[in-house]
Order: C-alpha cells, then sequence, then structure tokens
C-alpha cells in the first residue's frame, strides 16, 4: 500500500447507515483534498459493512479500508484505536477527521497520544495555509487550520500541527455541510484484516447492556428555534420560550450559560459544545452572543434578537433587534400570532 | 476489596466569567486575572471516588493536579470534601501544555504514586472543552479507557462496571482495573465538604506554602496528613523535551477576540403596535405559521 500522505476520515457506522457528521467531513474532506492535490479516503470498522463503500463513493472517496468483524461493534475504545494506530502509522496520512461525537472523542485522543500527534477537538472550521514559526522562523506550507472558539467562548483560536501528522480534527455533527460530490463517483475498496490491527487483549471491555434513547428534542430538524440566554433570569421565564415555541411549531435551544444555570437540559445547547442549527426563524432571547453560542446558529436564515441590552454582540449579527425584556416581549408575540394566524 | 483511586482535578479558570484582559499577547490565557475554581465534572469525578470508598472499606483516595502552586487551593476543597491526599505537580517547565504534554506529564505523576486500581477525571475542563486528557492519559500508561461515566456501579473482582451516558443512550459496560474513568456532568454532584474533614485539612498545605513561616513549617512536619505533595518535572522523571511547549504538536497560530461583522440590523420597538406588525410581517412572508 503506497498511498500516504492523503485525507483520512474516520466513519462511523450505525443500523446500516453511514452517520450524518461522517458524511459532512467527507465532504470537507473533498474540498481540502482538492484542494492540496491528494486522495480522500475513508475509513469504516464494524460489522455488517457490506456495500458500505455504496454510501461513501458519491462524496468523492478515493479510497475505503473497510475493517469487518462481529467484535467492532458496538465501538469500543481499544480495538478501534488499535485499528486506527496501526493503519496510521502504515498509511501515514496528513490529514485525519473524526466527528466530535462520544466516539470520536474518545477514540481521536488516544490516536493522537499513541502517535504523537495534535488534535484539536471541536473545530468550527478546517482550512489550508500557511504558517511561520515565530521562534525558529521555519515556514510551513499548506498546514490545516483548525478553528475553534476556546475559553468558554470569549476568543477563536487558529490551531496547527507544524511538525507531527496526521493533523487530527473532531468536528461537530451539523457544523459542516454534506454535500454529494458525484453520484457516480467511485474509488476502491481495501478490506483489512482485523486480526493484523488488532490484538486479542484489545477486546476486554463488553457492552452488557445497550439501550438506545432517542433524544426528544429535535433542535436540528425545526424549522423554528427559540433559544433562550441567561438574560432569560429564570426557569420560570423559559416557560414562555417553551410557550413561544409550541405557538409557532418551533422547538426550544439554549446558550450554554442557560443550561449551566440549571434551566434547560443539556440536550438543548446550542454551540460548539451543543447543537449547530440552521432554522428559517432563531429568535434569540435574552443572549448576549458569546461566539461558542453563535458559532451553532449563526447560519440561521432570519434572526430576531430579544434583549433589554441594545449593545448586547449577538445584536450584530441579528436582522431584528427588539430592545426589550423577554418577559415582556414574549408574551406579546404568543398574543399576535395567535389573534393574526388564523 | 479496598482499592487505591487517583483522582485527575484541573483548578480552572471560571469561563462562564471573563473579562477582556483574559489573554495574554502570545495566546495563552491569563490566568492570573481570573476567578479560579475546581473544575465542575472533576468534582463530578471525585463524587464518584468517594462513593467507591465508601463501597470499598479502606479504599483511599489520592488528587493530582497540575498547575501552579495556587492549584494547592482544590487539593484542599478535595480534602475537605473525604479524599485522603494530593498532589500538585507543578513545574515551569510544564508551561504552555497542550493536551498531550499535559498528559504525558499527569502519567509521569501517576506511574511516580504507582498504586492503582482506578483513576478517575472530569470528562473535560471548562477552559479548553477537549476532552483530550483523560484518554491520553490511559494510552500513555498502557490502560483501557470508560469515557462518558455517568455512574461507576461497582469495582470488584477485577473489573469495574460502569453506565455510560451518550449520545444516543446509555450503555453498561465492564472493564478489568487499572482503568481510566472519565465522567459526565450528568452524573451524580459532589458531596458538600464535611464538617470534622475541615476542621482536619484546614492547615494542608504544600512545603512551598509555608517555606516562608518556620512555626506552621514545624506544625506540619509533625503532621504529615497535612503535607500536599509538591512535585516537579524532576521528582516524576519526566523527559522535558515531551514537556510544556515542546512536548506540544498543536500551536496556537493566532487568536482573536470575537468581532462580529455588523449586518444592518433593523429595530423593532417593543410596543403591541409595533410587535404585532412585526408578527403579521413574520406571518405574510411565511417565516412562520
Amino acid at each position: 500500500m503506497a498511498d500516504k500522505n492523503n485525507l483520512i476520515v474516520y466513519c462511523e457506522f450505525e443500523d446500516g447507515k453511514v452517520a450524518d457528521v461522517s458524511l459532512e467531513l467527507l465532504t470537507k474532506g473533498r474540498q481540502l483534498a482538492d484542494r492540496l492535490g491528494i486522495r480522500l479516503e475513508a475509513l469504516v470498522a464494524g460489522d455488517n459493512l457490506k456495500d458500505v463503500e455504496k454510501q461513501l463513493f458519491p462524496y468523492g472517496v478515493d479510497t475505503v479500508y473497510k475493517v469487518e468483524d462481529k467484535r467492532l461493534y458496538p465501538y469500543t475504545s481499544l480495538p478501534h484505536s488499535s485499528i486506527l494506530i496501526n493503519l496510521f502509522r502504515e498509511i501515514e496520512p496528513r490529514i485525519a477527521f473524526m466527528g466530535a461525537t462520544s466516539i470520536g472523542r474518545d477514540l481521536g485522543p488516544r490516536v493522537s497520544s499513541a502517535l504523537h500527534s495534535g488534535l484539536t477537538a471541536d473545530c468550527t472550521s478546517l482550512e489550508i495555509g500557511d504558517y511561520t514559526d515565530a521562534k525558529t522562523g521555519k515556514e510551513y506550507k499548506d498546514l490545516l487550520y483548525q478553528i475553534r472558539p476556546a475559553f468558554g467562548g470569549n476568543i477563536v483560536a487558529t490551531i496547527v500541527n507544524p511538525d507531527c501528522r496526521p493533523q487530527m480534527a473532531t468536528v461537530r455533527e451539523g457544523v459542516m455541510k454534506k454535500e454529494v460530490k458525484d453520484s457516480n463517483y467511485t474509488g476502491k475498496v481495501v478490506d483489512l484484516d482485523v486480526n493484523k490491527y488488532t490484538s486479542p487483549e484489545d477486546f476486554v471491555v463488553d457492552i452488557i447492556d445497550r439501550h438506545v434513547e432517542k433524544s426528544k428534542v429535535n433542535l436540528k430538524g425545526s424549522p423554528i428555534v427559540v433559544g433562550g440566554g441567561y438574560g432569560v433570569g429564570s426557569k420560570e421565564n423559559f416557560d414562555l420560550l417553551f410557550q413561544l415555541a409550541d405557538t409557532l411549531g418551533g422547538e426550544v435551544g439554549a446558550s450554554r450559560a442557560a443550561v449551566d444555570a440549571g434551566w434547560v437540559d443539556h440536550d438543548r445547547q446550542i454551540g460548539q459544545t451543543g447543537v449547530t442549527v440552521r432554522p428559517k426563524l432563531y429568535i434569540a432571547c435574552g443572549i448576549s452572543g458569546q461566539i461558542q453560542h453563535v458559532a451553532g446558529m449563526q447560519e440561521s436564515s432570519l434572526i430576531i434578537s430579544i434583549n433589554s441590552d441594545p449593545n448586547a454582540p449577538i445584536n450584530s449579527i441579528a436582522d431584528i433587534v427588539i430592545t426589550g425584556k423577554v418577559e415582556d416581549v414574549v408574551p406579546k408575540l404568543i398574543k399576535y400570532y395567535k389573534k393574526n394566524s388564523k | 476489596m479496598s482499592l487505591n483511586i487517583i483522582v485527575l482535578a484541573k483548578q480552572v479558570p471560571d469561563t462562564r466569567n471573563v473579562g477582556k484582559d483574559a489573554m495574554k499577547e502570545d495566546g495563552t490565557v491569563n490566568r492570573a486575572a481570573l476567578p479560579a475554581i475546581f473544575n465542575p465534572e472533576d468534582l463530578n469525578a471525585l463524587e464518584q471516588a468517594l462513593k467507591l470508598k465508601e463501597m470499598y472499606p479502606g479504599s483511599k483516595v489520592t488528587l493530582l493536579t497540575m498547575g501552579p502552586a495556587r492549584a494547592a487551593e482544590i487539593i484542599r476543597e478535595g480534602l475537605y470534601r473525604g479524599a485522603d491526599n494530593g498532589v500538585v505537580l507543578s513545574d515551569r517547565a510544564f508551561a504552555g501544555s497542550d493536551t498531550l504534554a499535559t498528559s504525558y506529564a499527569l502519567s509521569a505523576a501517576v506511574k511516580k504514586i504507582g498504586d492503582y486500581d482506578i483513576i478517575l477525571g472530569g470528562r473535560q475542563a471548562i477552559d479548553g472543552d477537549t476532552a483530550q486528557v483523560g484518554p491520553q492519559v490511559a494510552e500513555k500508561l498502557g490502560l483501557p479507557q470508560v469515557t462518558y461515566a455517568e455512574d461507576i456501579l461497582s469495582a470488584e473482582n477485577g473489573k469495574v462496571k460502569v453506565v455510560r451516558r451518550i449520545e444516543s443512550g446509555v450503555e453498561t459496560v465492564t472493564c478489568p482495573m487499572p482503568v481510566v474513568v472519565t465522567v459526565n456532568g450528568s452524573a451524580a454532584d459532589c458531596r458538600p465538604r464535611n464538617a470534622r474533614a475541615v476542621q482536619k485539612y484546614k492547615y494542608a498545605a504544600l512545603p512551598s506554602e509555608v517555606a516562608a513561616d518556620e512555626k506552621k513549617k514545624a506544625f506540619i512536619e509533625a503532621r504529615p496528613y497535612l503535607n500536599i505533595g509538591e512535585w516537579n518535572a524532576e521528582t516524576v522523571e519526566a523527559d522535558l523535551a515531551q514537556c510544556g511547549l515542546s512536548g506540544s504538536p498543536t500551536k496556537v497560530k493566532q487568536i482573536e477576540n470575537v468581532v462580529f461583522t455588523a449586518k444592518e440590523a433593523r429595530e423593532v420597538e417593543p410596543t403591541d403596535e409595533a410587535l404585532e406588525d412585526l408578527v403579521k410581517e413574520l406571518i405574510a412572508n411565511h417565516t412562520i405559521g
């Protein structure tokens, strides 16, 4: 296998389907691979992988590495990391992506530690660019810029891995766009022998019970999202947001501050460390607009901000600004919607 | 069977509450300018450790943190809540560490502690949100890992039994010890301080904290349990090339304060009339309804 120095995406596979986050990363990966003139590769490890390549090729994948074994599903840390570590030693990828999911965030650090390669978690943007080391003056061409809000979302940092390979990054679901490149695109399939890439000692974790609880909250698919921040002020005031969302047929989301305050459940958190949404209408209630939150909603088609602070940062990305108290404005919106909608 | 448990903890700037001078020009965090707290999920991890200590009498809980001497504050906080002892790993050589260099230093300290069955830590720290150090420590020590733990049900017959919270639901796994377990914020909250433990440990200190005070020094020397371990790169036999900036493959290229490109926002007065007009408009252009 002489194919080295390419871009590889670790793809998650569940219920016969490649995860959306993996397809999103393949889409981004294809763009970057084109920019760098390298190949796009995908790795899938699991069980019942028959024809999985058919789901992957349309995204412009040149090589699909498949490792199939009953013991590889459901995911456990050690065998999957061994596969990546051993395969990466062999094919020396330049760049490796994985979803910032409970799998990718379990797997990525282990692989990066074994290979001594840098890993940046929860990137919101990935680009290619040059870098000059401030100390040594050494210049690096075409590095991966791993861009992410840091420090609770107060700043945006661009991280690079000048010397170590692969340059690794995780990205949350919904952050990148999923787009088929060419439904007739085709590449090659490489089947890997599980015994060559794992050892029997890797299979020490037993999953003795697993029950799937589908999230009750469908933020991602909702055309209208009412987001609440710390400025909402209380759990009781959050009820108003739920009423507004109910009335409009939307969902309630929240900033991290509101989740930390215990007013809403964690699965409603929007932002870099939560869900990314692109609704038709986003109503930001008492949200100041930290980058960590904005990263998860800025592509909403229409943003209305309701905030008592006319200088709240969120107002600068809003289309419509209502300066006023959430508890005054929201009931009026409910009232006038009910009055006018029939 | 009693257990030796190490809890990895971090003193973090309270990122929910930061000002403009929070970052230095080189892109690293200006910790001095910020209130410092016990990383929330590390407290969830400590609770799991203390619960296991109750389940398996004779177990010992050791807190390990990397940071400046000031980080002794969280060791004392842990002692007040039921930990048995603690170590602060502190050295200029660790400055500027990314997650990999951090996990290298921590794993060197864990090796120095030597005897361990379970290494616990929070899933992630609120200043970086990376969730990388736990699994990296596990890899460096050649141990299996269980991440996103919500409840450690048992730790006996050489195995832990752990409930994990993942996106798609809940998993219960067993894994042989020694093992690294990272604990999710959805796990039980940490118990409060225990009044007797506060009495017992209120003078606990690092050697460097009492170095200038002969009386305090003698007081602690007579009571070894008050001595918080203070280790540096040499104590844990760390390879300096793997520490700090030189041991960090990731470099910060650029830090930007966040400036949004302003759109032209339309202002709507919070009056009944203006709000009703807005709602009518949104209905008319099919944004809602």
